[in-house]
């Protein structure tokens, strides 16, 4: 529309898939480092040295928001900006509204690095960042719409490939969920109240809570799985036809999972039990988009031998059909009752953020890096291979330990003496987690080495001479 | 109309729509348009051999 594209996609706008990609990695170390330390917080308190800006409090919504919204985020920006490009053979709609969505995206994260440290937020979870903030997120991401679906409507193409239908549908709703939870009414530049009140506001901020986890931790990166699986596969997916089904099936059900984040409080029953069906139900689609994704390997397996990123993208999609399992598990009431509130629930978030999320990303990063840069592949395979390692073993260390110390928690929780009263005091509880406290900090720091790894591997094939690193021989040239 | 029996007639109406894009989705009419979008990701690849692949571009 705008400018005079090429007639098909033979040159793409790579730069801006390229800044995100590397911005992906830096945000990753970040956040994932902040998250390591306040891992290490739990276990000796003293390091917060007592700085107000260091305390845990203020540390835990920056590890989140910097591994969901900078490091996961970026890592979306820069997948479905090169996913759309390629799959309608055109090149982005609207360049330079595309380069203000990265510095834009960039700002808010410098903000927010800067205001949560500070003690600025408006008290939801995953979503404290202050109303000015909120307001510079929509018009990033009205900015981000424009953008891809501009792209869609260019596209030379006449089929809008999956993907971009996973990413599209992650695009608006967290639009929508992002507006609908920020309403709040600001009574200073860095203060604001929700606009909701009760029930109705945990109601609103676990609708937007758990579809932040169905539309952009999950939706989004089912869009990443559906192109980099079977692009690294060297063939199509499983089943196109279930890929449909799969997408509308996910959509029409997670928007209801909610409320599960709200057994046994305020909420009404009706809603509780509703979350808790949906929830369910939400099985069926998630393990129907899993299977896809692993299938398409049937006839290729033996590239698993070979290929450390291949692995990276399998892997990930265990991990995503573990927690998916665990999901609707969690969900049921009676369930719920034992898990809610201890270290299971974190457990259970990780082997979907570290398992899924952050393994799906660094696989499909480590196919875009050398193709994005004009390479055949990345500086070293054995070194993605060491990275594989380290972030599988990370992730299971870090989950095996919640959940022992999780069960645990909630076991002693609900222990009572025969005439009533509690037979442990909550201190209690947490002194016999400090061992599993120490383990999940083992976990963090292998991820986190990991990701040390790959920023060197990112830097030397970045740096790399011409021509100086030819796919290797088992891959299609 | 009560809201509960709106609610209803929706969760018909969604039932029956997702029946349909089932159907669609598994009738034999639809196979080869699949076939076509599911190597879309590989499709651009001969085009992109062609030009070279020093290709940035702003």
């Amino acid at each position: 529309m705008m400018n005079h594209s090429q007639p098909t996609g033979a040159d793409y706008n790579y730069t801006i898939v390229r800044q995100f990609a590397l911005t992906t990695v830096l945000w990753g170390i970040v956040g994932m480092a902040v998250g390591v330390l306040i891992a290490a917080q739990l276990i000796w308190p003293q390091l917060n040295f007592e700085t107000s800006w260091l305390t845990y409090s203020r540390l835990r919504p920056l590890h989140t928001n910097a591994v969901i919204f900078a490091f996961g985020t970026s890592a979306l920006f820069a997948t479905s900006y090169y996913i759309v490009q390629r799959t309608c053979q055109t090149r982005l709609f609207a360049p330079k509204l595309a380069a203000f969505t990265f510095w834009g995206w960039q700002a808010i994260i410098l903000s927010a690095a800067i205001t949560l440290p500070m003690g600025f937020t408006s008290g939801k979870e995953y979503a404290e960042l202050e109303w000015p903030i909120d307001i510079a997120i929509t018009i990033v991401w009205v900015a981000y719409a424009v953008v891809f679906f501009g792209t869609i409507i260019k596209r030379t193409t006449s089929h809008i490939y999956v993907a971009n239908w996973f990413f599209g549908a992650f695009i608006i709703t967290v639009a929508v969920l992002h507006i609908v939870n920020s309403m709040a009414v600001p009574v200073s530049l860095f203060k604001s109240y929700s606009m909701y009140s009760g029930a109705v506001d945990a109601m609103v901020q676990w609708w937007y809570g758990h579809n932040a986890v169905g539309f952009l931790l999950t939706a989004g990166f089912l869009g990443m799985m559906y192109y980099f699986v079977p692009k690294q596969a060297g063939r199509p997916v499983y089943s196109y036809r279930l890929s449909i089904v799969h997408f509308w099936a996910l959509i029409a059900l997670y928007i209801w999972a909610g409320p599960h984040h709200l057994h046994y409080t305020a909420l009404p029953d009706w809603t509780q039990t509703l979350g808790m069906v949906m929830s369910l139900i939400l099985f069926a689609p998630s393990w129907g988009g899993m299977i896809n994704g692993i299938m398409t390997l049937s006839g290729a397996w033996h590239k698993l031998r070979t290929d450390p990123v291949l692995r990276f993208l399998v892997v990930s999609l265990s991990f995503y059909g573990m927690s998916t399992f665990e999901g609707p598990m969690m969900a049921i009431k009676t369930v719920n009752a034992l898990s809610h509130y201890t270290d299971w629930t974190v457990g259970h978030v990780h082997s979907g953020a570290l398992g899924w999320v952050a393994m799906v990303s660094i696989g499909s990063l480590y196919h875009l890096i050398p193709v994005l840069f004009g390479h055949g592949r990345m500086y070293s395979t054995n070194l993605v291979n060491v990275h594989f390692w380290l972030a599988t073993i990370g992730t299971v260390l870090y989950i095996v330990a919640m959940w022992i110390s999780g069960v645990m928690q909630g076991l002693m929780w609900r222990a009572v003496n025969s005439d009533g009263t509690l037979t442990y005091s909550f201190v209690e509880s947490l002194e016999a987690s400090y061992p599993f406290y120490f383990v999940r900090f083992i976990g963090g720091v292998f991820f986190l080495t990991g990701m040390f790894i790959m920023a060197y591997n990112v830097i030397r094939t970045v740096n790399a001479p011409k021509d100086t690193l030819p796919a290797l021989a088992e891959e299609k040239a | 109309m009560d809201y509960g029996t709106l609610q209803g007639i929706l969760t018909i109406i969604v039932m029956v729509v997702f029946a349909g894009i089932f159907y669609w989705a598994y009738s034999s009419k639809s196979k080869a348009g699949f076939d076509e979008a599911a190597n879309l990701i590989f499709s651009d690849e001969e085009i992109k051999s062609q030009t070279n692949h020093s290709g940035d571009n702003k």
